[in-house]
């Protein structure tokens, strides 16, 4: 691995705790109801999001599932935009529409939490197919947790993106669990790069409680994906501490094996190793936890703010509107190479 | 017809759209089973690979939900794919991808993404398919808010529907009966583009409204001519858009005439015909001089043998018998 340096390390842990916070603050923000419907949270599972995200380029695609607060946040998304979209506001990343599950901003191209378990893959074929149908070296980055591995959507997209050789980057987080169900409980083969790897790819796992690890798997991975033109699987083993959703009793496994996982917990580790290679201070960490308390607050001060969609509009965008032309699709926008 | 007028079939009708499409505009390819090497399950796409090479006329494997996710996902990244889904049938492999991408994303995301998509299916039965081959569904799809449903049942259409329908920055479904491949008549050289939003009157007449759509438009157009022939003057509306559905073309067809009869080969119970009735009774209850009636394809699954097939399907017997109870006279 790439010897740490001090400012991306600082940098590296800065996104985590971004994350950390905020879906700690989510959590308060569903119990005073401010927040309402399904919320699934990332925390434990901070490092997949924020080394994956370093080694993805602006022109890159992303697509994500209902647990994508931080995948969101860390591909840039307003951290206001976020939270007024899970307040359900209008100034939210999605107009309010979408909610927690449902983070989607063109600009980032970040094309959605998909709450279907599995519905993103296809999707993501879709996207890397236009790429390299226009020539465009780009990647598409696919998150997907361990339960998508059994649906019928990943094996048909893994297959027709190896058959095309399409440049899709599938990151597959396995937490271990499909919401209740422990892998073993539902998995013939748990090696999850192996079953990728029948798939003609380059596939294989990593820590994904290492964000410097995700870091480094990734770029080469990615690298793999944009200059072979060909799609690469990368599974994060990672843990997630909190239940699957704020409606899961998490019944389903022990506290002890909770607690083991805590204790590879991402932010600590990376805190520690700084600390031990005297590249942070107290003040720096402290300064960290200040500048992601003060992005949140402010925030949530700009979800307060935010407005609700007038009722009269309802049904907009059910159907395109001629003035809202998508950044990604559209009459509006015929790509460059093809006009 | 003019003297530029060619001789066609539905099919060829079908082939000329596409491969205009693929000529005017580069971001156009065709996917899905079959499209390619084999030609298309009913020939629709044949000779298009040799024209046009692999890139765009490109074969997929037997994985709906991904070949109609990456329509779906090709069309959000600039490309307009045309999807072909063998039949109607096979699309259940792929609701998934089209209720829950194809017609949510565009409203979910605020509208900050449009799905310039179409999909292509052959739809309905009388070809001796048995239950799993023989589906009506045009009224499940037509149920959902985000899709917009083409039939076109006619040569006119096949040939012209295409081309509006990859302009469109929705996702369009086009359902293509199988019993009208064959359909062959004339078209004026260079016929194109026709409008994807109303319905048409493909016979005037004073006395009721047939309204129908897709294959059962031919049966329709034959109960009228039998009618005429017992002296009722029926109008046969082609509804052409299934989603949305040109509400004001049915109305004021049904104040001309007062008295409708849908005619809709998906199983009567929550069908098309369900709807359309349904809209009348809303906004024509007081020009109406009788019920609406409806005829649908009989409540079971689709069985093989000819006899119980063509027993199971709406008939121009009995469109006739409807016409004639509903006005007191026949048998």
């Amino acid at each position: 691995m790439a010897p740490l340096e001090r400012e991306h390390g600082l940098h590296l842990l800065a996104q985590m705790l971004r994350v950390r916070r905020f879906e700690e603050k989510c959590v308060e923000l569903y119990s005073a109801a401010k927040i309402r419907g399904f919320m699934h949270l990332y925390i434990g599972e901070e490092a997949v999001a924020a080394g994956t995200m370093e080694a993805l380029e602006g022109e890159d695609a992303i697509v994500a599932t209902y647990r994508e607060h931080g995948h969101a946040l860390l591909r840039g998304v307003s951290a206001g935009a976020i939270m007024a979209e899970m307040f359900g506001k209008l100034e939210g990343c999605s107009r309010g529409r979408g909610g927690s599950m449902h983070l989607f901003d063109a600009a980032t191209r970040f094309y959605g939490g998909n709450a279907i378990v599995g519905g993103g893959l296809p999707l993501a074929v879709g996207l890397a197919l236009a790429d390299k149908l226009q020539g465009r070296r780009r990647v598409t980055a696919c998150f997907f947790g361990d339960g998508a591995v059994a649906e019928g959507e990943f094996h048909e997209s893994m297959n027709l993106s190896a058959l095309w050789q399409l440049p899709v980057l599938f990151l597959c987080e396995n937490n271990r669990y499909a919401m209740g169900t422990a892998i073993e409980r539902y998995e013939s083969e748990t090696d999850l790069a192996l079953k990728a790897s029948s798939y003609e790819m380059s596939a294989w796992s990593v820590d994904g409680m290492d964000v410097r690890a995700v870091e480094e798997a990734t770029r080469r991975a990615a690298a793999e994906v944009r200059d072979g033109g060909r799609p690469c699987f990368l599974e994060l083993r990672t843990y997630r501490f909190r239940a699957h959703s704020m409606y899961d009793p998490d019944l389903y496994r022990s506290k002890e094996e909770i607690e083991r996982w805590r204790e590879h917990d991402p932010i600590p580790a990376l805190s520690a190793e700084l600390q031990a290679a005297g590249m942070m201070s107290d003040a720096d960490l402290q300064e960290l936890e200040r500048a992601a308390a003060e992005e949140i607050e402010a925030a949530i001060a700009f979800a307060e703010a935010g407005t609700l969609e007038p009722v009269e509009d309802l049904e907009r965008f059910v159907y395109a509107e001629p003035s809202a032309a998508g950044a990604g699709a559209g009459a509006a926008h015929p790509p460059g190479a093809l006009a | 017809m003019s003297a530029q007028a060619v001789n066609l079939t539905y099919r060829e009708a079908m082939r000329q759209a596409i491969r205009e499409a693929l000529l005017s505009d580069e971001r156009v390819f065709l996917m899905g089973e079959d499209v390619g090497a084999y030609g298309g399950c009913f020939g629709v796409s044949k000779g298009l690979l040799e024209e046009f090479g692999p890139e765009r006329i490109r074969d997929t494997p037997l994985s709906e939900s991904v070949f109609v996710g990456a329509g779906i996902g090709a069309a959000m990244g600039g490309m307009r794919p045309i999807v072909e889904v063998m039949t109607v049938n096979f699309c259940l492999l792929a609701l998934d991808q089209i209720m829950n991408n194809a017609a949510t994303i565009s409203h979910m995301s605020g509208g900050q993404f449009e799905i310039p998509l179409v999909i292509r299916m052959t739809t309905g039965a009388g070809r001796q398919v048995a239950a799993q081959h023989s589906h009506s569904l045009e009224g499940w799809l037509a149920h959902i808010p985000g899709l917009k449903l083409l039939a076109p049942a006619t040569l006119a259409d096949a040939r012209g529907m295409l081309a509006p329908a990859l302009a469109d920055p929705n996702p369009v479904l086009i359902f293509e009966h199988g019993g009208l491949y064959n359909a062959e008549g004339e078209l004026p050289d260079g016929a194109g583009a026709v409008d994807i939003e109303r319905a048409a009157i493909r016979r005037p007449g004073a006395d009721v409204t047939l309204i129908t759509y897709g294959g059962t438009l031919p049966t329709t157009l034959q109960a009228a001519e039998e009618l005429a022939g017992a002296g009722v003057e029926a109008e046969v509306l082609d509804l052409r858009v299934l989603r949305p559905l040109d509400e004001r073309a049915v109305i004021e067809s049904v104040a001309r005439t007062h008295r409708a009869v849908t005619v809709d080969e998906g199983w009567r119970s929550g069908s098309l015909a369900a709807e359309v009735s349904a809209r009348i009774m809303e906004r024509a209850f007081y020009e109406l001089d009788a019920p609406v009636q409806r005829v649908c394809s009989a409540e079971v699954p689709m069985p093989y043998p000819h006899h119980l097939e063509q027993a199971a399907l709406p008939q121009a017997q009995t469109i006739v018998t409807a016409v004639q109870r509903m006005l007191g006279i026949g048998a």
